[in-house]
């Protein structure tokens, strides 16, 4: 159920992400979601892709430090309050949310949203309970 | 100025009078290593040395060398002469591997050091009713208790200040009124430019003198400070291995440190072939404690480049001059007092089961060295959460500064990243203009 994401470390210098996202081109592997996350000294590129081993080998072989973690992906309808009441349930079940970051999805009307939650099996299964839909990697990908 | 000297005896002696006292303790020490350390013993045996084939101090040239792997190899009191029961002291400093460099000294050894320390306080204008501020750190390091001693020996009055806590010392500065300062020169120019800072006149404080030792600094640092704290800056030398600071130091002609010879008898070789070069030549500077009891090395190679020079001095002391120390014939770095080998940062690496692949770079800013250990990133290092590789570069941090005694900025940089030329790593990049 869980997505699989590519976080890629960055160092702070010009051009370097350009870099890094053109070997991904290079390889043929099409970014659907990311998120950086940043330091003075480094940043921390997430990334969501068509073909997570693919983009993996790719960046490996370009000298690129790369590390796999599962998160949990939810659709939400564009509905007020809704995130909120993701955030909550999770709150509610001991789910520390590390960081999300949502993106636009073919769906009409919905967004999708990355969440890094300490344990997946749990967020996943209080989120089912609360009628929040969980998708995979085939439906975003 | 009236020439004053602690000990004129021995500080103006004849050269005639210092042979005879080099010679005399030369050949009591060869002694003493031959009957009360196993390792000199051997070291003898295996060139068929006695200690009757040592007659002067001529014949020091026939001894063996010592080097820093041997206290490392017999640590950490193998080398010692003295039963425990006659120490009264041990000091260390940091090792290249991690283990540290142990010294230890019988009282005797103590007051030889102090003599030497007190023989700089009044060469840098010294007298007993003067206030001696010492901002080298009190520890293991003998940067601090030597001085102090030094001080007491001499009859003045030690401030103990430690190193650090930069407000307390600029308020011991201006409320004690500290005679003359003893730290680190990048310390002073700190200080220099606190009080600055803190809008204290310098010329309205009584410090007159600092003699500021245990790293390398320019004649151009040597102005700086001489301006911003409105003294005269002195320089002074030593290392662990053979005492502490007060193995030589500068008298009023600032131009070379006269050396204590009649209790560590200095030689400058070459160190590649290890021959004797004679004065002015610039080489690697070897001492043999003559009179010293606990550790009595016998040509220790401080790994420090420099020259000799026995010309007279207008300050009318005859022991031997050694010029400003231009480098190292080793790796070791010097960072703010500390001796740092490159080989302890990759053994803290490589103990926290990372590749050994890393650049040490050190700069001066705001005139306090920093050192910055860039380390490759690895897959196994990265996470998704930027708080657990910050966790990773605090790990790391913490565990350099326990085995190096000095703190590191980590940075984490890119796999593949830093330059290798013909397949060996470029190590250190010092960018300090000393």
């Amino acid at each position: 159920m869980a997505i699989r994401q590519i976080s890629v470390f960055v160092e702070n210098k010009p051009g370097r992400l350009a870099e890094i996202t053109g070997f991904l081109a290079e390889g043929g592997v099409s970014i659907r979601a990311f998120s950086i996350a940043d330091t003075t000294d480094f940043g921390i590129l997430r990334l969501i892709v068509s073909d997570t081993q693919k983009a993996a080998e790719v960046l490996k072989a370009a000298g690129v430090a790369v590390s796999i973690t599962e998160v949990v992906g939810i659709s939400i309808p564009d509905v007020t309050g809704t995130f909120a009441k993701v955030v909550k349930v999770l709150a509610d079940a001991g789910e520390n949310v590390e960081y999300a970051y949502a993106f636009l999805t073919p769906e009409a009307g919905h967004a999708y949203v990355i969440v890094r939650v300490d344990d997946n099996a749990v967020a996943t299964a209080v989120l089912k309970e609360n009628g929040i839909t969980v998708i995979d990697e085939a439906s975003i990908l | 100025m009236e020439k004053v000297y602690f000990n004129p005896d021995v500080e103006l002696a004849s050269r005639d009078y210092l042979r005879a006292v080099q010679s005399a303790r030369l050949i009591k020490m060869v002694e003493n290593c031959y009957n009360n350390v196993p390792f000199y013993k051997k070291k003898f045996d295996d060139i068929g040395l006695l200690p009757g084939d040592i007659k002067s101090i001529d014949d020091i040239t026939k001894l063996p060398f010592t080097i820093k792997q041997d206290l490392r190899d017999n640590y950490p009191f193998g080398l010692f002469a003295v039963p425990n029961e006659k120490l009264v002291r041990i000091h260390a400093s940091s090792g290249t591997t991690g283990k540290q460099t142990v010294v230890g000294y019988t009282q005797h050894d103590v007051d030889v050091w102090a003599e030497g320390a007190a023989r700089a306080i009044v060469a840098a204008g010294g007298t007993k009713g003067d206030k001696i501020h010492v901002s080298y750190g009190y520890g293991l390091f003998t940067g601090g208790l030597g001085l102090h001693y030094g001080a007491e020996k001499l009859g003045a009055t030690a401030i103990p200040a430690s190193s650090g806590n930069t407000h307390r010392q600029m308020q011991i500065l201006q409320d004690f009124g500290s005679d003359i300062l003893c730290c680190t020169p990048s310390y002073a120019m700190f200080i220099g430019e606190s009080l600055k800072a803190a809008g204290v006149d310098s010329s309205k404080i009584p410090l007159r003198a600092g003699i500021f030792g245990a790293e390398a600094w320019s004649e151009n640092m040597r102005r700086e400070i001489e301006k911003s704290l409105n003294i005269k800056a002195y320089d002074i030398y030593g290392l662990s291995e053979i005492a502490g600071p007060g193995v030589a130091y500068e008298c009023c002609e600032q131009s070379g440190m006269h050396i204590c010879e009649d209790y560590f008898y200095p030689e400058v070789v070459d160190p590649d072939t290890l021959e004797p070069l004679p004065d002015g030549k610039y080489g690697e500077l070897v001492f043999t404690c003559i009179g010293k009891e606990a550790l009595p090395l016998v040509r220790y190679r401080t790994r420090d480049i420099t020259a000799l020079s026995h010309e007279k001095c207008a300050c009318g002391r005859t022991l031997v001059k050694m010029l400003k120390p231009k480098g190292r014939s080793d790796d070791m770095l010097i960072i703010r007092g500390v001796n740092v080998f490159p080989s302890q940062v990759e053994h803290v690496i490589l103990s926290l089961g990372m590749e050994p692949n890393y650049q040490i770079v050190v700069d001066r800013v705001n005139n306090l060295d920093v050192m910055t250990v860039k380390i490759e990133m690895s897959d196994a290092l990265l996470s998704d959460s930027v708080r657990k590789v910050e966790d990773q570069e605090n790990r790391i941090k913490a565990a350099m500064q326990t085995t190096l005694g000095v703190s590191a900025k980590i940075k984490l940089v890119e796999p593949r990243s830093l330059p290798r030329s013909e397949g060996k790593a470029v190590r250190v990049i010092d960018n300090r203009e000393i």
